[in-house]
């Protein structure tokens, strides 16, 4: 067989040795601007030829046999083809074809064109990252991506960061499928500038992550080596201030005394205030509380490689302090990377890199009743932070105060908490070319922390709070996880009859996690002070019967087999299948395993003969895809019954452990199967200087799983340490329309600019909540009243629910003209708020509330600007978000806390307002959840402003500098709002229960300076 | 080409079976650290461990107190404002509708105490030891506990046998008569008089005299007042209880467990709580709620003052009875009386605050402090057995037993024998019923005795005839139901 084949191989190339020679030379053009392109790729096929075209596009041979095909090929440029028959001069006109088409996206087990990607993805690349500065990676995508909806969850240092792509589907989690590197990882940790490229997959594309998929996949590539590249170091640092971005408008002393006296006057008590003259200004809560505070950046990175290896190593190190608390609430994050890649033969080839990162986190209480802010807001200003001894005075024990607020510069002073995290992750990669178009790859990857944490509870005396603790204690726990991803798959690549490419990828994905936690307390500190905070010099423990230790394992796991299928004809018709096979531990004996199928297709309408090239459009690609995906981020365990109930009681006075049954199981649990349509185009205009996509999506999640779901107290849920079980009951649906479009252009070699916007639209329903009563509550408000989130049918996921306001009774006709709002707790005067009687029944009672609005926004934005001029350049980041509410929950509503000004334009008489009510000790119904503290929180926030400059080559590399760059940037410059509170964008990402404001830690505005190095 | 081909799928091949080779087996492993609660009972010590928290049921119970008074004439809501918590508030107002989040606790609370003392009534005979009829006796009168408390507070409701209720079974139990729900507690506590120790093995469990004196109370609230009156005497025919002489000291810490105690829900400070689960609290949340807004000075702890007495209340015990200080603390005078006293006006302030169960000092304070209070409720006192003994005699015409006990509680409270009652008849009922609240007053008891005596719509403000004796089924549960069960009418 092979001799045969060398033989009829010798004939033939014997035979082009005695064909016809033609002499061939011309000069290769772009089409467009019929500049010559120099180095031209020219292959002779069926020669063992090539030519290059020269600095001027010339190029010629005699030597090229007749009835040859001459191929010309050139980056950024369409492939062009010339068969020779005679020899002649010619002009070879070539179409430049827009480089970002040719760009590699990876999409999960494999990588593709960016032309010819058929699911709805998005890429942010290194440069969108170096720009933006993010402390947490998570912050690239803000903005930069249509349909990723990116919220902290507090401003302060290391807080951790919600994503959403398209959407809040389910009242369990909602997070994203993270995968670095090809296992599964963690987006919290990362050092942004390690970061490569991220990728989005928010369409069925994400199928072939089956199970896991449905919340949309996040594919972070880490940066590694270049081969044939010299040593390449880098170093980047910058230092930066950061302050609040707001203040709210509060009452200073001689405000908040005649608000006082006229609220008691009109309740009918004695005025607190009688003298307010020389009260003045009083205290400023927010200006004791607030500080400037730094952060401080550096990081370096040596890259480089031979023909066979590629190295790159860096190191990270951040620092940043709280705009609250500084030292108290602050957070580290060192890192340390290593990459290699070794091409071990030709068929194969290593990588392995591995990350090392060491977390240290304080943090103050920043949430609900009881955190920093909300005393701050509360406390009046006519209280002074330190008494005349210098000891911090303590906020009044009496009913107007209620018992929950206290000074917020004590509880600073007192907040004593560490976190220390090690990790280690990184993987392994062994790529062979097995046989000609076969390569298998496997792959291992591994997360490994270890994580410890300690809280010391000072003894502390508050007069007479909630938060007076008579014991000290300090509770400590060491926490350990780990998982891995182990990674076997083949790739059959081939192209048939020309025409026919064909792709197929088949493997496995074995995952394993598990770890434990310990955790004990400890009572009675030595001398009460942090310094002595341990266990091992605490020397009391509890009563006899309470635990002061606990302990938890955990073992998960799953196994996914999966295929894709991908053809293409002419590369114009694209089309791919995949299936996912998933089988875990997350599920019972009987729904264990489930598969999940989905198809990608496109179409390159801009290659067809009947599209006009010369026409607007360079690039037209029509994408539909469909698939169904799953969700599993269910607590472990959830299908088999356990003894996880809490049945403690006492015998001759002392605390007895007992057993009984925990969260009620439920065997017939199953994936909840997400259902992802996805149609959409990708074009290319003005000579690919506009780059357009548009998308059209519909998610619809069924078979929520929803956790704790209410049922029939009969069973004994409401037990201690119950809880109802997990039941796939709901459905929502998240229908929408992205678009985004990129323009870049220059007007001169000095002047170049891009501008890019996007903008995502989203509509989310609830189609169904399976639990009779149709709706499930979440979140609270205010103290005791009735929850204030609901997902209930028909309406978006986690909306408000309460009373619809009709203005101020002005006088008592008017209130005897309304039906009687009693059953909502108190008596009506006039200066009260009317509620709408929505049903029509004659009286104000619960069943009037409706929707008032909800947390999720109609729409978000994106609107990035750049500019460079010579060795200037800007950059501008801003994002909006309209159409999100937010429940106003920071004020505690009690006679002698503290306000925000525009009660200053409250109702005092008839005709005096029609939107703010009296103020009054006595009681009244002002205080229910109605549409008074639901306020719009659209906002725009410019999040980062940028200058740089960059030294002169020539001047540079005198001190053996490749690049020098200075700038000086501003991040979270300012945010347009209405919103009342501090930070509109902050939530705290509950599906049900998210956006009500407690006094959210708002994200500081920060000024940097900083300097980029390249040697 | 052609052997590239084959050899392509001899290495597809070969590849493909590897992968597949692992196997799905690769997901069977049992929980980590996790006992199947199906699987459980195979020792005594898991049987008296599953029955500790059977108990635990009971500290929830402090709203069944808290409501008890504040739904009668003897207390008003009180709190911090007309809107806090607002389920307590139109339970005051006799303004509740099924849509109260604190009747839904109370139903919630009490059927999962009837499920955890059906726990282990299901597997009752899955293993054999000695001194399994203790466990089973102790276990069933907690059963008939919590359906008492059900049944009074909601009239019929679904029962399940010894089996626990499980999901879907609101669908197709249906709720038994309330004949039928005092028939099955009934059964509960002969067999628990029958079988419980005498003398308790260890204080706060349930003794024979207990189970006595529950049954003697279940058959009056039936108006059966023979069984009632001979269930009573055989109770106090074994002289295991007393009366203490000093009132006062029942409800200190000190008194906790003593003679006059039939039977004590054990409360403790040795475990933190939060609002995030009230009925997770080891201590007993009602006194936190219960105690004095603002409060600074001698004896008492501050608290959240809800369930504030009225002037009325006040007013109704006689002059030279010892109880009316004990039960009611004026804030006024003991301000005037006390040096270094201040304390906040909530909603609905009186200058009344429920003397027996409000905070104390001297406890650990463990956070949330005031849901660690850890005053013992007193569920059944010698006292109130000896005038439900009265009230049994009286009604069944047996006056010189109804005057005799009565009397005694009489005796004790005035400290002489000059207040004797000697009438007979409606006259010494009357008397009976009036010594009750007084006695009682601050111990959750006098709504339903209003109720049962038909005095509710007289001395209750807004209380609906028909329709108020009972409260209101969960909404939620109604519609969990799907149409098994009616609301109550009136709701």
């Amino acid at each position: 067989m092979k001799s045969k084949l060398l033989l009829i191989t010798f004939i033939l190339i014997s035979s082009l040795g005695y064909s016809q020679m033609l002499e061939i030379s011309g000069k290769v053009i772009d089409a467009k601007s019929n500049t010559p392109i120099p180095g031209v790729n020219i292959e002779i096929q069926g020669s063992s030829q090539f030519l290059t075209s020269d600095i001027d596009g010339n190029f010629n041979s005699s030597k090229i046999p007749s009835g040859s095909k001459l191929v010309f090929s050139s980056i950024g440029y369409k492939k062009y083809e010339l068969k020779v028959t005679k020899s002649q001069k010619v002009t070879i006109q070539m179409e430049a074809v827009s480089e970002s088409l040719e760009e590699i996206v990876v999409i999960g087990y494999g990588s593709k064109k960016k032309r010819d990607v058929t699911g709805s993805v998005t890429v942010v690349s290194s440069k969108t990252i170096d720009e933006l500065k993010p402390i947490k990676i998570e912050q690239a995508l803000q903005g930069t991506v249509a349909g990723v909806a990116v919220s902290a969850q507090s401003g302060s240092p290391g807080a951790g960061l919600d994503i959403r792509i398209r959407g809040i589907s389910t009242n369990l989690n909602n997070a994203p499928l993270v995968i670095v590197d090809g296992y599964q990882g963690d987006l919290g940790i990362i050092n942004p500038n390690d970061v490569e490229s991220i990728t989005v997959l928010k369409d069925a594309q994400a199928a072939i992550y089956g199970t896991i998929g449905a919340n949309g996949v996040i594919l972070i590539t880490t940066k590694s080596g270049k081969k044939n590249a010299k040593t390449k170091v880098t170093y980047n640092s910058y230092i930066g201030s950061q302050e609040t971005t707001k203040k709210i408008n509060l009452l200073n002393a001689t405000d908040y005394a005649l608000l006082l006296n006229e609220s008691y006057g009109n309740g009918g008590q004695v005025l607190p205030f009688p003298i307010v003259s020389g009260l003045g200004k009083g205290t400023d809560w927010q200006n004791e509380v607030f500080n400037k505070a730094p952060i401080i950046s550096n990081d370096f990175s040596i890259s480089g490689g031979s023909d066979k290896i590629t190295y790159a190593f860096s190191g990270s190190d951040l620092y940043q302090q709280g705009i609250i608390g500084a030292g108290k609430s602050d957070y580290k994050r060192n890192t340390a990377r290593l990459s290699l890649g070794a091409d071990l033969s030709d068929k194969f080839k290593l990588s392995a890199n591995v990350i090392y990162t060491y977390i240290d986190r304080d943090a103050l209480n920043e949430r609900g009743l009881g955190s920093v802010l909300f005393n701050a807001i509360n406390t009046p200003s006519t209280l002074t932070p330190r008494d005349a001894n210098g000891d911090y005075t303590l906020v009044p024990s009496t009913t107007g105060f209620g018992i929950e607020i206290i000074n917020p510069l004590a509880q600073i002073e007192n907040t004593y908490n560490d976190y220390k995290l090690k990790k280690l992750n990184g993987g392994v990669t062994l790529d062979y070319d097995v046989v000609k178009h076969f390569k298998v790859t496997a792959r291992a990857g591994f997360n490994t922390g270890n994580s410890k944490g300690k809280t010391f509870n000072k003894q502390v005396n508050y007069g007479g709070k909630v938060f007076d603790i008579t014991r000290s204690s300090v509770n400590q726990n060491a926490i350990n996880d780990n998982d891995y991803t182990f990674d076997a798959y083949g790739v059959y690549e081939n192209t048939f009859k020309e025409n026919h490419k064909l792709k197929l990828t088949f493997g496995q994905t074995v995952f394993k996690e598990f770890g434990s936690g310990l955790f004990a307390t400890g009572f009675d500190v030595p001398n009460n002070s942090w310094e002595n905070a341990d266990i091992s010099l605490a020397t009391g423990t509890s009563t006899a019967g309470v635990r002061d230790v606990g302990s938890y394992g955990y073992d998960e796991r799953r196994l996914t087999h999966f295929g894709r299928f991908e053809y293409d004809f002419k590369g114009k018709y694209l089309f791919s299948a995949m299936v996912a096979r998933n089988v875990s531990t997350k599920f019972g004996p009987d729904n264990r395993v489930a598969a999940f199928p989905s198809f990608t297709g496109g179409w390159i309408v801009s290659d067809e003969n009947f599209f006009n090239k010369d026409s607007f459009f360079n690039f037209l690609k029509i994408r539909a895809s469909w698939g169904l995906l799953g969700n599993d981020k269910i607590g472990n365990n959830r299908y088999v019954g356990n003894l996880g109930g809490e049945g403690a009681y006492v015998f001759d006075n002392t605390l007895l452990n007992g057993v009984s049954v925990g969260v009620i199981p439920n065997p017939k649990i199953k994936w909840e199967a997400d259902e992802k349509l996805d149609l959409g185009f990708d074009a290319k205009l003005l000579n690919n200087k506009i780059d357009v996509t548009f998308d059209y999506f519909k998610d619809t999640r069924n078979d929520l799983l929803i956790g704790n779901i209410p049922v029939s107290g009969i069973t004994g849920v409401y037990a201690p340490g119950s809880g109802a079980p997990t039941i796939n009951a709901g459905s929502v649906v998240n229908e929408g329309f992205e678009f985004a479009i990129n323009y870049k252009d220059k007007l001169s070699d000095d002047f170049k600019f891009g501008i890019g916007y996007n903008v995502t639209t989203l509509k989310n329903r609830v189609t169904k909540v399976d639990n009779s009563t149709g709706f499930i509550e979440g979140g609270s408000f205010g103290v005791s009243q009735p929850a204030p989130s609901r997902m209930e049918v028909g309406h978006a996921i986690g909306y408000f629910i309460g009373y619809q306001t009709d203005g101020i009774f002005q006088n008592q006709a008017e209130i005897d003209a309304h039906p009687s709002q009693a059953a909502l707790g108190a008596a009506t005067s006039p200066g009260d708020i009317r509620y709408k009687d929505l049903n029509a029944d004659g009286v104000i009672d619960l069943k009037d509330r409706t929707d008032l609005g909800n947390p999720i926004a109609d729409f978000t934005m994106g609107l990035n600007l750049n500019f460079n001029y010579k060795n200037f350049d800007f950059v501008a980041y801003s994002y909006a978000s309209i159409g999100n509410e937010m429940v106003r929950n920071y004020e505690r509503t009690l006679a002698n806390v503290n306000r925000s000004n525009y009660v200053l334009g409250r109702w005092t008489g008839e005709g005096t307002s029609n939107n703010v009510p009296r103020v009054t000790t006595a009681a009244t119904n002002n205080n229910v959840l109605s549409d008074y503290f639901v306020e719009d929180a659209s906002f725009l926030r410019i999040q980062n402003i940028q200058l740089g400059y960059t030294l002169n080559k020539t001047l540079s590399e005198k001190f053996k500098i490749s690049k020098l760059r200075l700038y000086a940037g501003v991040n979270n410059l300012y945010t347009f709002t209405k919103y009342r509170g501090f930070d509109p964008a902050a939530t705290d990402g509950s599906p049900i229960g998210g956006g009500i404001d407690y006094g959210f830690y708002p994200t500081p505005k920060t000024y940097m300076m900083g300097i980029n190095v390249n040697f | 080409m052609k052997k590239n081909i084959i050899k392509s799928s001899i290495a597809i091949a070969l590849f493909a079976t590897l992968s597949i080779s692992c196997s799905d087996n690769f997901v069977d492993r049992d929980p980590v650290y996790s006992i199947d609660s199906e699987n459980y009972f195979n020792s005594k010590a898991d049987y008296e461990n599953a029955l500790i928290a059977a108990y635990d049921m009971l500290q929830s119970s402090y709203i069944n107190v808290m409501l008890g008074e504040i739904a009668s004439d003897n207390t008003l809501s009180g709190g911090e404002s007309a809107t806090d918590v607002i389920g307590i508030q139109q339970v005051d107002d006799m303004a509740h509708t099924p849509q109260n989040s604190n009747l839904k606790d109370l139903w919630n609370w009490m059927f999962a105490g009837v499920n955890r003392a059906n726990y282990i009534l299901e597997f009752k005979d899955k293993t054999d030891f000695d001194g399994k009829n203790q466990i089973i006796a102790e276990a069933r009168f907690l059963r008939a506990y919590y359906q008492f408390e059900l049944v009074k507070w909601f009239g019929g409701i679904p029962m399940n046998g010894d089996a626990r209720f499980k999901l879907n079974d609101e669908k197709t139990i249906p709720r038994s008569s309330t004949a039928a729900v005092y028939a099955s507690i009934e059964l509960d506590l002969i067999y628990a008089v029958e079988n419980l120790n005498p003398v308790a093995a260890q204080k706060g469990r349930a003794t024979k005299g207990a189970a006595q004196a529950l049954l003697g109370k279940v058959y009056l609230y039936q108006d059966k007042f023979v069984e009632s009156a001979s269930t009573f005497e055989s109770l106090i025919a074994s002289n295991s209880y007393s009366l203490v002489t000093n009132y006062n000291s029942i409800f200190e810490n000190a008194g906790e467990n003593n003679a006059e105690s039939v039977f004590e829900v054990q409360y403790t400070d040795a475990e933190g709580a939060s609002f995030d689960c009230l009925q997770c609290s080891e201590g007993n949340v009602a006194v936190g709620f219960n105690g004095i807004r603002n409060y600074a000075g001698p004896l008492f702890d501050s608290g959240y003052s809800f369930n504030v007495p009225t002037q009325e209340a006040y007013n109704a015990f006689e002059s030279g009875d010892n109880r009316r200080d004990v039960a009611i603390l004026n804030i006024v005078t003991w301000a005037a009386a006390n040096s270094g006293v201040s304390y906040g006006t909530g909603y609905k302030h009186t200058g009344f605050f429920n003397r027996k169960y409000i905070a104390r000092q001297g406890d650990a304070n463990v956070g949330d402090q005031n849901l660690t209070n850890p005053n013992n409720y007193r569920s059944i006192r010698y006292a109130d057995v000896l005038l439900m003994a009265a009230e049994a005699n009286s009604r069944s015409g047996n006056n010189a037993k109804g005057q005799e006990y009565l009397n005694k509680v009489r005796d004790r409270a005035f400290g002489d024998t000059n207040h004797r009652i000697t009438v007979s008849g409606q006259a010494l009922t009357d008397f009976i019923w009036n010594e009750r609240r007084v006695e009682l007053l601050g111990e959750g008891h006098r709504f339903f005795d209003l109720v049962r005596t038909g005095k509710a719509v007289a001395k209750i403000t807004g209380f609906a005839a028909n329709k108020n004796e009972i409260f209101p089924i969960p909404f939620e549960e109604i519609q969990f139901s799907n149409g098994n069960w009616q609301q109550n009418p009136g709701y």
